[in-house]
């Protein structure tokens, strides 16, 4: 149906230009009221928080498609993903080019040396295993079967992530703790649809 | 000495210009938001921004340029408001300074009960160029204004039984909007060892370029131990406590196991989630190394020889 692929352009266009304004709000506060006393720090900050943000929209994705019955939000799913993806990679970047500019021995030092880093790390790895393998072709190659399976690591990505956040801050875990208790929703949801499944076909 | 740092940056508007302007907001605020706010503006308005007479300085001074006074003003810790660096000028805006007194007591000879008016003319006035290094990793230089807390020590004759000093900042969650929440035990207590304290780099601080020290920065009068970490220069004291064994600081109640009575600044000993070995200037690009006691370990390294600071962090 064209009226159907125009509507899905259109949805996938908006969401494409949605995801790019959290980058589009700090560089426009950059270029105007600059990033404060320590700017590498709020970079490093404000990216974090928007790579969380966007696993944990990816992860809500499919709850509320289940719950409002619009099937169209799969549709954006992938889409979504990336977008952590993307903002875990200029997490990423800012880390070791401006945060540590390229010193090696002090990024290994503190990436052997520093529970946060090996979490975040780690978590930055799969979320960008998901990212190579997310494409039509890489979903045809390894089969519906594996891919899923392999995209089940999400799971492991959201829960380094906020274990990640929860080390960082010195004291007041108020703010990592909203998270982690979204990861409890999000995930009690799925534990609580599986144990269903598994009640109603032993029926 | 250094030349470089004669004029101040809070010297490059005048004063009476400024000042000039904050009584214009504060009567335009007074006015539009009725009288009742004049009570609340006027108090901290009196103070903040004063300049101080500074009789002595040049004595302790650093080739290392000066953090600008915007980031030294807006960016610090003082969980006593907030738990975010960049929120606690807002929130202590309207901080009361005044009335305010120091408490001096335990094991001294001359308990007393200290106005903050009478510390202010106690000693001549000294401005230090200090380095300032947060346990976070971040650093600064600042230009205090104060006198040695040695000074002021000798004043109270501790007795011979006072082997550490206990400071406390003041407890009021009305004005402190940190202290309504547990995130740490209030109020906030600090200590030093007494040889640390009658060490002639701590300085207790009532300034800081050239001006009263802002709400924020631990106003009317706050600790400065340039050779630890930044937490120990504890803000806005109500209380000075001369007392035989080691107190338990804040953050070490806390969390004993990152957060030691000592935190002398190290690079060799990281904090247990990040790394001390390096810190960022502010208004600096790339991140610098930090220096054995923050660069003072010709006058302090002596008053831990023999002491494992692994152990002792």
């Amino acid at each position: 149906m064209p009226h159907d692929s125009q509507m899905r352009r259109l949805i996938r266009f908006v969401v494409f230009i949605a995801s790019l304004l959290p980058l589009a709000w700090l560089i426009w506060q950059s270029l105007t009221i600059g990033l404060g006393a320590n700017p590498v720090e709020k970079i490093q900050r404000y990216t974090g928080d928007w790579t969380l943000n966007f696993i944990f929209i990816t992860l809500a994705i499919s709850p509320l498609q289940r719950i409002t019955g619009i099937v169209r939000l799969k549709e954006i799913r992938r889409m979504v993903g990336l977008y952590a993806f993307f903002y875990a990679s200029l997490h990423f970047i800012n880390y070791i080019a401006i945060d540590q500019a390229f010193e090696w021995d002090a990024i290994i030092k503190d990436v052997a040396g520093h529970k946060r880093i090996i979490f975040g790390f780690i978590s930055f790895i799969i979320l960008s295993a998901l990212a190579v393998t997310s494409t039509n072709r890489m979903f045809q190659s390894l089969g519906a079967r594996y891919w899923k399976a392999l995209h089940q690591l999400i799971y492991i990505t959201a829960i380094g992530a906020v274990v990640h956040f929860i080390l960082l801050v010195k004291i007041d875990i108020r703010r990592p703790l909203i998270y982690a208790g979204g990861l409890v929703v999000l995930l009690g949801y799925r534990m609580a649809l599986w144990a269903h499944k598994r009640v109603t076909a032993k029926r | 000495m250094d030349k470089k740092h004669d004029i101040k940056p809070s010297e490059i508007t005048p004063k009476e210009l400024y000042m000039n302007r904050r009584q214009f907001i504060a009567g335009a605020t007074a006015v539009l938001t009725g009288l009742s706010s004049l009570e609340l503006l006027v108090p901290s308005r009196a103070d903040s921004g004063q300049r101080l007479t500074v009789e002595r300085r040049g004595q302790y001074t650093l080739q290392e340029e000066q953090t600008s006074y915007k980031d030294a003003a807006n960016y610090n810790n003082f969980y006593e408001f907030s738990t975010d660096k960049e929120d606690v000028a807002e929130l202590s805006r309207n901080f009361r300074t005044r009335p305010w007194t120091l408490v001096v007591e335990g094991q001294v000879k001359k308990p007393k009960v200290y106005d903050i008016g009478d510390i202010l003319k106690l000693f001549p006035l000294e401005e230090r160029i200090y380095r300032f290094r947060c346990v976070e990793g971040w650093s600064m230089v600042i230009p205090w204004i104060g006198f040695p807390l040695s000074d002021f020590i000798k004043k109270c004759e501790p007795t011979s039984k006072a082997g550490y000093v206990e400071f406390i900042t003041l407890l009021n969650p009305e004005q402190m909007p940190g202290q309504r929440r547990d995130v740490l035990e209030w109020p906030y207590l600090e200590g030093l060892r007494m040889d640390e304290a009658m060490h002639p780099l701590t300085l207790l601080s009532l300034g800081m370029y050239g001006e009263v020290l802002p709400n924020q920065n631990g106003a009317p009068i706050r600790l400065i131990v340039p050779w630890k970490y930044g937490f120990k220069s504890i803000k806005s004291i109500v209380r000075i406590r001369f007392v035989e064994k080691m107190p338990t600081s804040t953050w070490t109640k806390a969390i004993p196991s990152e957060y030691g009575f000592f935190a002398n600044v190290n690079p060799g000993v990281d904090h247990p989630r990040w790394s001390q070995a390096r810190e960022r200037r502010l208004g600096e690009f790339s991140k610098r190394k930090t220096l054995m006691f923050n660069g003072y370990a010709g006058q302090v390294a002596h008053l831990y020889s023999g002491m494992d600071l692994n152990k002792y962090f």
